[in-house]
């Protein structure tokens, strides 16, 4: 008989498992506890932080580890901004389209960025170097325009400053300053 | 309890009363979508995101919904001020200006709630033009089609899956204008954990979910002059269909459907209702034996292929506990592809079967890889009551006009047991009748079993069987279900037999059955109709049926034989 | 460390921790006290490398020997950011703004060896070009009135120590030791303290519900969420006084019957999630979290949960979803958290803010704060100033404070002494006040009045380069992203509206336009299910009543006053003006100005994109935009 059964197939690198594992591990989540949801959100960072993205397989990992369904986290997961599916450049930019930084011009910068680049907000350059994206205030409002790259942050970003940052992220290997899937 | 003013009239209610309730008592009407409570059907969604109920209520800042907001004493609420009146309309206008206006294409017109608000309202111009969310149509499983643009995102639906059946296949998905329900990560349904019970299908108020049809495959079937076109129809068909026609609730139909059926064309009119005899027969067998050997017990039903597919998809280590007969309209499409193929003389090739089920779970079913019989579908067709509905209209029947007409020979005749399996606990009263006289060698002689009708979501009975007392219990609704299936992994349960049914109440509710508002009462009404077919019949045991001896006699020896094993049984996969 | 186990303990060891604050608190050079710098350690400075210059600090003084006279500090934001990193030092209180890494060995051979304040490292107030040498003389500050900040560029935030004190922890144990829940509530109420995450409820009020309804559990929940863009209160307390908000979640808990909090603190503030860790090992481990916290009855613990990008988990129905790890969508309220909140639970949700007053209030006394403020609003509230001013940052004023005077005196008045337009208080709840109210004074209520609302404290200023129709659509499109899509008024509603402005600003509008936006602003308002639909169309709405002058001109005569929608600019070259220097056809992205060196240029209006870049780099005033 043919097997019905959904395939779950295992692509993504097993050491990232492993770290996966240990950390949820750490919550000792009893299947039968109605409150062990409470640290989905926390897992689903780590998981995006160790393998850089949560696709679909991921998704289902980590819903049998909850004993949940793979729709709950997949209803989850495209409700945060902040969750990704699809993998981002090695050099993430996000320009902030918050109010203070808006009004002091961010959609300018990020035109900017998209033209030098060659894409827009939310896509990712052919070669998988680089993505682009906005996202609402980091806090650092006193500093707008506010761009960041990767972890660094950039304050008071002007048009014409962006050949001067980017040009260090396009010169070197710009791998030492992930953390995508790398740590 | 509490007193409070609707459009100047007073009114007393209970304490925690709804405005929405509240209006009902004294026969307001207040427009819904989203809310929906099915009583003891134990449905109550209360998501409040329509905004379609709201009404004024005095010393309020804004309009209250009033399908979720409790009444206070003293209140004084208007529901059609020219504010109210008016945040209605935008609110539909703009319910509508995301959606298609397909209703000429879509098989839920006439049935849809958004439909008739949109007549009420006397809507007759589009007044916002702006982008649409786009999606796929997915009808990836042959047997729930989803047609996500049509979602307006009341969320009965998610309700349903998730907490009634839950079984946990949809979620919202994204965020803002583009949110819609659907199963993880968009994905078609087949790749989902989704079981096709098609109670999503029977509370969405929209031509988003619906059956996949095939209304269009059976006519051709029909005027195929090369094939030999069979229909079966299920016992629970006879108790609604009707309801399509205007005839009154719960009045059974049985004679002027097969009539009707005739009068389409097809060439032999058989009743499913032989197929659950049949389907008895071989897993009393089943009971019997494991009963009497007290092994691998509880022995579960097999006959609804939504349980069955709960079963394998959230249960597989339980695969061993279900009965391996196959469901009855399974059973029939073998033995017509087989048996009655070569009393005709006709190659099973040339032998079109469908099924009229009240059912989504049987479309998805009967395309599976495993019912086949020498290459030849078992089943070629499922389609739903409504869809017969259409068709009868279509083709000019008219089913209140139609004489009584009886099955066709020799798989029309039945008996009142296996009518009785449209209605939750009905299979396991059909299935003890015959036990009963089994194992203890006695004549039944009421064979009325009280305790396990009607529509709660478990109901239970212990019988004696020659000393030892057998705990029985009939299950409907997948939640109820997943009760039971857990205290049987974890060892605790008392049952040794149980009756599965996916839908809350059994197949009188099924997925495919005509869409109605009062739901509670329709589905006990329809209950009452199989019920009085039962007691009217002169047989009422499924091994007295002259023609199931007939058949055994004939072709399979008895029940249980290699012969019934190979084609009446199946396997449940891993 | 050793655990705290009574009031009487407590403040003995806050005697002992006393004088770390000393330099701090007395300033003034005096013989023999060692001198203190501090380095802001906020997001904003960290940004402009202020970690590179606290390590630079560090080195110097080990480098030198010099431990025995200065010690180097973090310490937490001190609201002006955009001059960061800045540095203070103790005990002659002397202010450095815009300090670079490189700039410490001035301050530790000039300052600290040689006893001179480093000039060029001072404030310069813009117009009269003078140095400023302490922070209360800077205009900025001269008005501000510190208490929900009152630690924040104050205190070190990764020691418990440097905050028992400043008196923290205290107000528990009085609390625990001396007072009955019911006392605490009643204090909390005569305060007169209103949330401060937008709605205004009374705190007090709020508990005593909390405290109302029996069961076997209940939480207290920080909303450490902060939302609205450009606003930046929240961050700062969180960085610079974490513990003022466990001390303040404690009450709340005591107050209530709560054993467990939760602060749900968004996953962009990383530097706050980290300070609020440390923060909760270290209340642990003295005590002053968990069991029988100072040996009394009473037990309390937090822990974090993290947001992951949502606006509307801010909303306390949503964030509570959010936390029992679900999709952050709102439900309607009644029932209220404080009846069934976490898990059905009874929970009481507050503010950063609010719960940093918390503290200090039931310290100094309910009289004390009710005599600041105005009649129904009392105490202070923190703004986010930002936009086209001159003094960006955070500014703590007492409730009553003007528009006039936060912009003009603190703020410094707008930026290149354009024309003050509007004000946009509350976030994209809010609306835009004009300049015939720039004399209202701040509190609840007048706010409300004038269509806007207090929010949480975003405080955005607008000159006559800012267009308020593309304002409306800015805040508009933040809706439409950030609509959790539950209910239809807010889901599809928000998207029309934003459509509508959208062809507003394209020049594909008419009159029939401003109507229907005003009718459908009004109906999501009135049947929007949460607080994130319900207010979404304020800044819609105000702009309408304001600046109604504004809409028509796009409406009716295809025209942008303020030159911001593109669709409705077109840049020209002057003729007669352009000198052919070639600049603004090296700088234009799309390349579609072309001419001959020295002969005039000329734009391709079909290409061109209206990015503006050639406006701003002509010289010579040869570009026009209309
Ligand atoms: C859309 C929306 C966003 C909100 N965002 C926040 C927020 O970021 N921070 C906050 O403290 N309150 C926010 N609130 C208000 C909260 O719902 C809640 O009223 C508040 O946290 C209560 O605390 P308080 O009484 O101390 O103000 C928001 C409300 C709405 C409707
Ligand atoms: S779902 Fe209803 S309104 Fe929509 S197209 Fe179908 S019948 Fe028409
Ligand atoms: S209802 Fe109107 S649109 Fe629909 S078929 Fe009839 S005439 Fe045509
Ligand atoms: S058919 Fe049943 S299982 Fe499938 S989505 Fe609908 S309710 Fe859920
Ligand atoms: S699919 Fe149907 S039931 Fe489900 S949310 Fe959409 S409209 Fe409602
Ligand atoms: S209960 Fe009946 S209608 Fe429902 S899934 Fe089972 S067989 Fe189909
Ligand atoms: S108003 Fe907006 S955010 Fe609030 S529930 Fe409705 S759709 Fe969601
Ligand atoms: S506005 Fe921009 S695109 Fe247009 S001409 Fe000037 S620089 Fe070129
Ligand atoms: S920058 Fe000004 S002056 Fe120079 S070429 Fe362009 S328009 Fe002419
Ligand atoms: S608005 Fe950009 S950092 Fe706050
Ligand atoms: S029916 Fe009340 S909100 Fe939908
Ligand atoms: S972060 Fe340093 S002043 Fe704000």
């Amino acid at each position: 008989m043919e097997n019905k059964s959904k395939p779950q197939v295992r692509m993504l690198p097993s050491e990232h498992y492993a770290k996966l594992d240990a950390y949820i591990d750490s919550f000792h989540i009893d299947p039968h506890d109605d409150r062990r949801k409470d640290v989905l959100i926390q897992v689903l960072h780590k998981a995006q932080d160790i393998f850089g993205y949560l696709p679909e397989e991921l998704q289902v990992y980590i819903a049998g580890r909850f004993s949940i369904s793979p729709a709950e986290v997949s209803g989850v997961v495209s409700f945060y901004n902040l969750f990704t599916t699809t993998p981002r450049g090695k050099v993430r930019i996000n320009v902030c389209m918050g109010t203070a930084c808006y009004v002091n011009g961010a959609e300018k910068v990020l035109e900017a960025f998209e033209r030098k680049l060659g894409i827009k907000s939310g896509e990712v350059t052919e070669d998988g170097k680089f993505s682009i994206e906005s996202l609402r205030c980091l806090g650092a409002c006193g500093l707008a325009p506010v761009v960041t790259i990767n972890d660094k942050v950039y304050g008071q970003v002007q048009v014409e400053k962006i050949e001067s940052i980017l040009e260090h992220y396009l010169t070197e290997t710009g791998n030492e300053e992930t953390s995508d899937g790398k740590n | 309890m509490v007193n409070l003013i609707i459009d100047n009239r007073s009114v007393t209610v209970e304490d925690g009363t709804t405005i929405l309730d509240a209006a009902r008592k004294i026969n307001i009407k207040i427009p819904t979508l989203c809310y929906l409570d099915l009583g003891k059907l134990k449905m109550l969604n209360k998501v409040s995101s329509c905004r379609i109920c709201s009404v004024e209520v005095e010393g309020r800042r804004n309009l209250a919904p009033s399908c979720s907001t409790p009444v206070t004493e003293g209140m004084k609420v208007k529901t059609n001020s020219k504010r109210v009146l008016f945040a209605r309309r935008k609110i539909l206008e703009l319910l509508l200006s995301n959606h298609p206006f397909d209703c000429l294409l879509c098989s839920k017109s006439t049935d849809c709630e958004l439909q008739s608000l949109a007549v009420e309202f006397g809507i007759e111009t589009q007044h916002y033009h702006g982008e649409k969310s786009s999606f796929p149509i997915d009808i990836s499983s042959r047997a729930l089609r989803r047609d996500p643009e049509k979602c307006i995102m009341c969320r009965r639906c998610e309700t349903m899956c998730n907490e009634v059946q839950t079984v946990k296949a949809l979620t919202a998905f994204g965020r803002g204008f583009n949110t819609v329900v659907a199963p993880a990560e968009m994905q078609p349904l087949v790749n989902s954990n989704c079981v096709y019970c098609g109670q999503c299908v029977s509370v969405c108020p929209t031509g988003a979910l619906t059956g996949v049809g095939y209304i269009k495959e059976t006519w051709a079937a029909l005027f195929d002059p090369t094939k030999t076109v069979v229909v079966q129809v299920a016992p629970a068909i006879r108790a609604a269909i009707g309801e399509e026609f205007g005839i009154a609730e719960g009045v059974p139909v049985t004679g002027k459907l097969a009539a009707g059926l005739r009068r389409l064309g097809f060439n032999a009119v058989f009743d499913t209702t032989f197929g659950a005899d049949l389907t008895i027969m071989e897993e009393a067998r089943e009971i019997v034996e494991r009963v009497t050997k007290n092994k691998n017990l509880p022995i579960l039903t097999s006959c609804c292929p939504g349980w069955i597919n709960f079963l394998e998809f959230h249960f597989p280590d339980l695969k061993y506990m279900p009965s391996t007969s196959k469901s009855p309209h399974q059973m029939m499409g073998t033995v017509i592809k087989t048996f009655y193929a070569r009393k005709l003389g006709v190659q099973p090739s040339d032998v079109v079967v469908v099924s009229v089920m009240p059912c989504i779970a049987k479309k998805y079913e009967a395309a599976q890889p495993e019912h086949e019989t020498g290459g030849v579908r078992d089943v070629d067709y499922v389609i739903t009551t409504r869809e017969l509905a259409k068709m009868f209209k279509e083709g000019g029947i008219d089913l209140r006009y139609m004489d009584d007409e009886d099955f066709d020979d020799p798989l029309g005749e039945s008996t009142g047991a296996g009518v009785i399996f449209g209605a939750t606990g009905g299979v396991l009263e059909a299935a003890l009748r015959t036990v009963y006289e089994e194992v203890t060698g006695k004549t039944l002689d009421n064979v009325n079993f009280e305790a396990i009708r009607g529509l709660n979501g478990v109901k239970e009975a212990a019988i004696d069987l020659n000393g030892r007392i057998v705990r029985v219990a009939a299950a409907s609704g997948l939640g109820n279900v997943r009760q039971i299936l857990e205290k049987i992994q974890e060892g605790s349960s008392q049952y040794d037999v149980i009756e599965i049914m996916a839908c809350p109440g059994g197949c009188v509710n099924g997925g495919g059955q005509p869409f109605c508002e009062d739901r509670e009462e329709r589905i006990e009404k329809r209950m009452k109709a199989l019920y009085s077919i039962d007691s009217n019949a002169e047989i009422r045991k499924s091994h007295e049926n002259p023609s199931i001896k007939k058949l055994y006699a004939e072709f399979f020896g008895e029940p249980g034989s290699e012969k019934a094993h190979e084609l009446l049984h199946t396997e449940y996969w891993m | 460390m050793e655990r705290i186990n009574s009031y009487p303990a407590l403040t003995e060891t806050f005697k002992k921790f006393e004088p770390l604050l000393d330099s701090r608190v007395h300033t003034g050079i005096r013989e023999g006290v060692k001198r203190m710098i501090l380095v802001c350690g906020g997001t904003g400075c960290h940004a402009s490398d202020s970690e590179h210059l606290l390590a630079n600090f560090s080195a110097l003084i080990a480098e030198k020997g010099l431990e025995d006279i200065v010690a180097v500090s973090n310490t937490g934001c001190f609201g002006f950011c955009a001059k960061g990193p800045i540095v203070k030092v103790f005990p002659d209180d002397v202010f450095y703004v815009q300090v670079k890494p490189e700039d410490a060995v001035d301050i530790i051979n000039l300052h600290i060896i040689a006893n001179q304040v480093v000039e060029h490292l001072l404030y310069e107030e813009p117009v009269s070009k003078q140095k400023i040498k302490t922070l209360h003389e800077i205009p900025f500050y001269r008005n501000q009135k510190r208490i929900a900040l009152r630690n924040c560029g104050m205190i070190n935030p990764e020691k418990i120590e440097e905050y028992i004190a400043s008196g923290g922890y205290l107000a528990l144990g009085r609390a625990l030791t001396e007072m009955t829940p019911e006392a605490v509530i009643e204090e909390m109420k005569r305060s007169g303290l209103r949330g401060r995450g937008g709605a205004g409820f009374s705190t007090g009020k709020k508990w005593e519900f909390g405290r109302s309804y029996p069961s076997d559990e209940k939480f207290v929940i920080c909303n450490a969420d902060e939302g609205d863009p450009g606003a930046f209160m929240d961050r700062s307390i969180l960085e610079g006084d974490s513990h003022s908000i466990l001390e303040g979640m404690a009450l709340a808990g005591y107050a209530i019957g709560a054993h467990q909090g939760y602060i749900y603190v968004r996953a962009e503030y990383p530097l706050a999630v980290k300070r609020l860790e440390n923060a909760i090992q270290q209340a642990r481990s003295y005590g002053l979290l968990g069991r029988n916290i100072l040996g009394t009855e009473f037990h309390f613990d937090v822990d974090i949960r993290l947001g992951a990008g949502a606006f509307v988990c801010g909303e306390e129905t949503a964030l509570i979803n959010s936390i029992q790890g679900e999709r952050g969508e709102p439900h309607t309220k009644p029932p209220f958290p404080a009846q069934s909140g976490l898990w059905g639970k009874p929970t009481v949700v507050n503010n950063v803010e609010t719960l940093a007053n918390v503290p200090i209030i039931l310290l100094k006394g309910a009289d004390w704060f009710n005599s600041i403020g105005t009649g129904t609003s009392k105490g202070t509230k923190v703004f986010a100033l930002a936009g086209q001013i001159n003094n960006v940052g955070l500014v703590e004023v007492p409730m009553g404070t003007t528009l006039r005077e936060i912009i003009y005196d603190t703020g410094g008045g707008i930026k290149g002494g354009l024309e003050f337009k509007a004000a946009q208080t509350g976030g994209p709840s809010g609306g835009c006040i004009p300049s015939q109210y720039l004399d209202t004074p701040i509190d609840y209520e007048s706010l409300n009045a004038i269509g806007s609302m207090m929010g949480s404290g975003g405080l955005i200023v607008m000159s006559e380069k800012d267009c308020m129709v593309n304002i409306a659509k800015f805040y508009l499109e933040f809706i439409v992203d950030e609509s959790c899509g539950r209910c239809v008024p807010c889901r599809i509603g928000t998207k029309r509206l934003h459509e509508i402005l959208t062809a507003i600003t394209e020049g594909r509008s008419t009159d029939a336009d401003l109507v229907e936006l005003d009718e459908l602003a009004n109906v999501i308002k009135d049947t929007a299910l949460c607080g994130l639909g319900q207010s979404a169309p304020n800044p819609v709405l105000s702009t309408i009543k304001y600046f109604s002058d504004e809409y028509r001109a796009h409406i009716q005569e295809k025209h942008c006053p303020s030159g911001v929608c593109k669709s409705l600019v077109q840049y020209e070259i002057l003729v007669e003006k352009c000198i052919g220097c070639t600049a603004c056809a090296n700088n234009c992205p799309v390349g579609c100005i072309s001419g001959v060196v020295k002969k005039p240029h000329s734009i391709d209006q079909s290409r061109c994109i209206r990015c503006g870049v050639c406006y701003s780099k002509c010289k010579f005033k040869a570009i026009v935009k209309h």
